[in-house]
């Protein structure tokens, strides 16, 4: 196995370069030892709060969540608003994805940088009070956050006239009770003020009318982790960092059946695989790569084909799938496809916050459609079914962007491993079951079945 | 009538409104902090009852309605009894990848209840979470606060001894 080492730099890794080899916290000394909160001292002495906005409008930041939209763009809409005095910032820490789990390295890892991200976006938004919505499951990243809040109250950073600015900031913790659907913008919202996590109707947008009612800004945490060494080293540098159009880097990974599953901080436009082969090790010996999914459960399946994809917004999307949380998942050649999306719709199907009908009852359905394909007791025309669930829960049908993220890996697992749920149908009428049984592989099922096929057409 | 024997019978403790009036002090709306009041009552009964729903409701002033609907929301608030050690099996599609099917039924099988139930002595309670964010330490599980990762069915089974 040939790992390739990365030197760690503030120069090339702005989120990643403080890291100890012990796997320890950097608590708030280590920090500032190494120019922690120098950008925000930078920030509150001598930038104007407009010229934050747009230094990260420049930069290119774009969000970190899975959407991609530009960091700059939202603040600029929360700023034209000067309606009320009291505005927010949430920082959205209530990851939940399947595969993703970069937040909560960036928390307990290095939670200070979130802070200082926290406190200059505040500073840029004219916010005072902000509140980081953790996930409840995240037990030692709460531990960790309530001491960093703490050390940073003591050494003056989070208070009242912090750095003799004349300025108070509050950055409050709240943890949430489970749903992933308190991921979404506006349902994280609803969350917050002590409600069922449904979704709201956009628009308005939070940044009119957010947490009661009030203009509210939502970052994810990888987002603003960033903002700090942007505002420290500038535009041209953040930009350089990257090697695609999108400015900077990601943190980007695999898991799933490779040698070395992790996450890395590495810039735009790394091809997946390059971080497959070079970081994560490659596939585990004897395995091959069958299909891998590029950030999360939501995204849609990619197949080996891709895998010199660079790791960006726009080529990800162009190669059929999203970048979402580019935490990649590799997927072997003796995983059954139709078991494994059944795996992902169980989930997506549990967690439908049951707000509107094509959602709560159309993800059921699915289900119980693919456990009976996998028992291989499908019904004829079962696969017809499926491909029009994905599109009635497909985008612009439902409240939110739950069920079409949810019909996006089993629409393309369809599209690339037809014959998989076809086997499901199948299997019943047309294959003696004992032929499967002494079989190792998924594979060999699929090549008695389509030698099968040829033998039947041959001599019916 | 039903409303008030309710509240006869069910009691806050100091401590717990202490807690809750704490929180209420960090939002601009009491409503915000039901989910954290939940989570308050529940840390120190196990679970939350219906009168708890009352008592909380009243310290909170929202209707109790309006509360039970938050509290039924939510997946780690637990509206009946539940087990001394609460198991959360991470069934996440990597951890599926890694065979959590075949530890959900060692689970099944050791403690002889299926997932959401409760071993009859009240010792463990049985549920699903996606995902824990461990994948690169796959397959993984959740006993109380504490996480345990590349688990194996002889680790899982030593697990359960240390639990009472």
């Amino acid at each position: 196995m040939s790992v390739k080492k990365i030197l760690l730099t503030s120069e090339t890794h702005p989120l990643t370069w403080w890291l100890n080899d012990n796997k320890g916290v950097i608590w708030i000394e280590e920090y500032k030892k190494k120019g922690g909160y120098l950008a925000f001292k930078k920030a509150i002495e001598t930038i104007e709060p407009s010229k934050i906005i747009d230094i990260i409008k420049c930069s290119g930041l774009k969000g970190r969540g899975g959407a991609g939209f530009s960091t700059g763009v939202k603040w600029s809409l929360m700023s034209q608003n000067n309606s009320s005095s009291m505005r927010y910032l949430l920082c959205n820490a209530d990851e939940m994805e399947p595969g993703t789990y970069k937040d909560k390295f960036l928390i307990e890892r290095i939670p200070h940088q979130l802070l200082e991200g926290i406190l200059i976006s505040s500073l840029a938004l004219r916010v005072r009070k902000s509140y980081i919505f953790l996930r409840y499951e995240y037990v030692n990243a709460e531990r960790i956050l309530i001491r960093a809040i703490n050390e940073a109250k003591k050494h003056g950073y989070i208070g009242n006239n912090v750095l003799r600015s004349g300025l108070d900031f509050e950055i409050i913790l709240h943890s949430g009770a489970g749903r992933y659907i308190c991921g979404e913008e506006t349902a994280l919202i609803n969350s917050l003020e002590g409600k069922r996590a449904n979704p709201r109707f956009k628009p308005p947008f939070p940044a009119l009318v957010g947490v009661w009612g009030k203009p509210t800004c939502v970052n994810n945490v990888e987002t603003l982790s960033n903002v700090p060494s942007i505002i420290l080293h500038g535009v041209e540098w953040y930009k350089s960092l990257s090697k695609s159009v999108d400015s900077g880097t990601k943190i980007m990974g695999f898991s799933g059946k490779v040698k070395n599953p992790g996450l890395w901080e590495l810039p735009f436009g790394t091809t997946a695989r390059e971080i497959l082969e070079d970081y994560a090790g490659g596939m585990h010996d004897g395995l091959t790569l069958k299909a891998w999914q590029p950030g999360g459960a939501s995204t849609d399946f990619l197949t080996s084909e891709h895998i010199d994809v660079p790791m960006d917004f726009f080529s990800v999307q162009n190669a059929g799938s999203r970048l979402g949380t580019a935490l990649a998942m590799a997927i072997d050649n003796n995983a059954n496809m139709v078991s494994l999306v059944r795996n992902i719709e169980e989930f997506f199907s549990r967690e439908s916050c049951g707000w509107c009908t094509p959602c709560r009852d159309g993800l059921p359905w699915i289900v119980s459609i693919l456990r009976s394909l996998e028992r291989k007791q499908g019904r004829k025309h079962d696969i017809e079914t499926l491909e029009q669930l994905c599109h009635q829960l497909g985008p612009g049908k439902t409240f939110c962007a739950h069920a079409p993220g949810a019909v996006a890996p089993l629409k393309s697992a369809i599209k690339y491993f037809r014959m998989e749920f076809e086997c499901g149908v199948e299997l019943s009428s047309v294959i003696d079951v004992k032929l499967i049984e002494n079989v190792s592989s998924y594979n060999e099922i699929l090549d008695k079945v389509e030698y099968d096929n040829k033998f039947k057409s041959k001599y019916d | 009538m039903l409303k008030e024997k309710f509240h006869n019978i069910f009691m806050l403790s100091n401590e717990e409104k202490k807690a809750i009036l704490k929180e209420k002090n960090n939002y601009e709306d009491s409503r915000a902090s039901s989910i954290e009041a939940l989570k308050i009552v529940q840390k120190n009964r196990g679970w939350v009852s219906k009168q708890a729903i009352y008592a909380i409701s009243k310290i909170l002033e929202m209707s109790a309605s309006d509360l039970e609907e938050v509290a039924t929301f939510y997946s780690q608030i637990f509206r009946r009894p539940v087990g001394r050690n609460v198991i959360r099996y991470c069934d996440s599609v990597v951890c599926y990848m890694h065979g959590c099917e075949n530890i959900r039924a060692c689970l099944e099988n050791k403690l002889n209840i299926v997932i959401g139930e409760t071993t009859r002595d009240f010792r463990f309670t049985l549920l699903p979470i996606c995902c824990l964010g461990n994948c690169d330490k796959a397959p993984t599980l959740m006993i109380n606060d504490n996480i345990y990762s590349r688990l194996t069915l002889k680790t899982v089974v030593e697990l359960l001894e240390l639990y009472q």
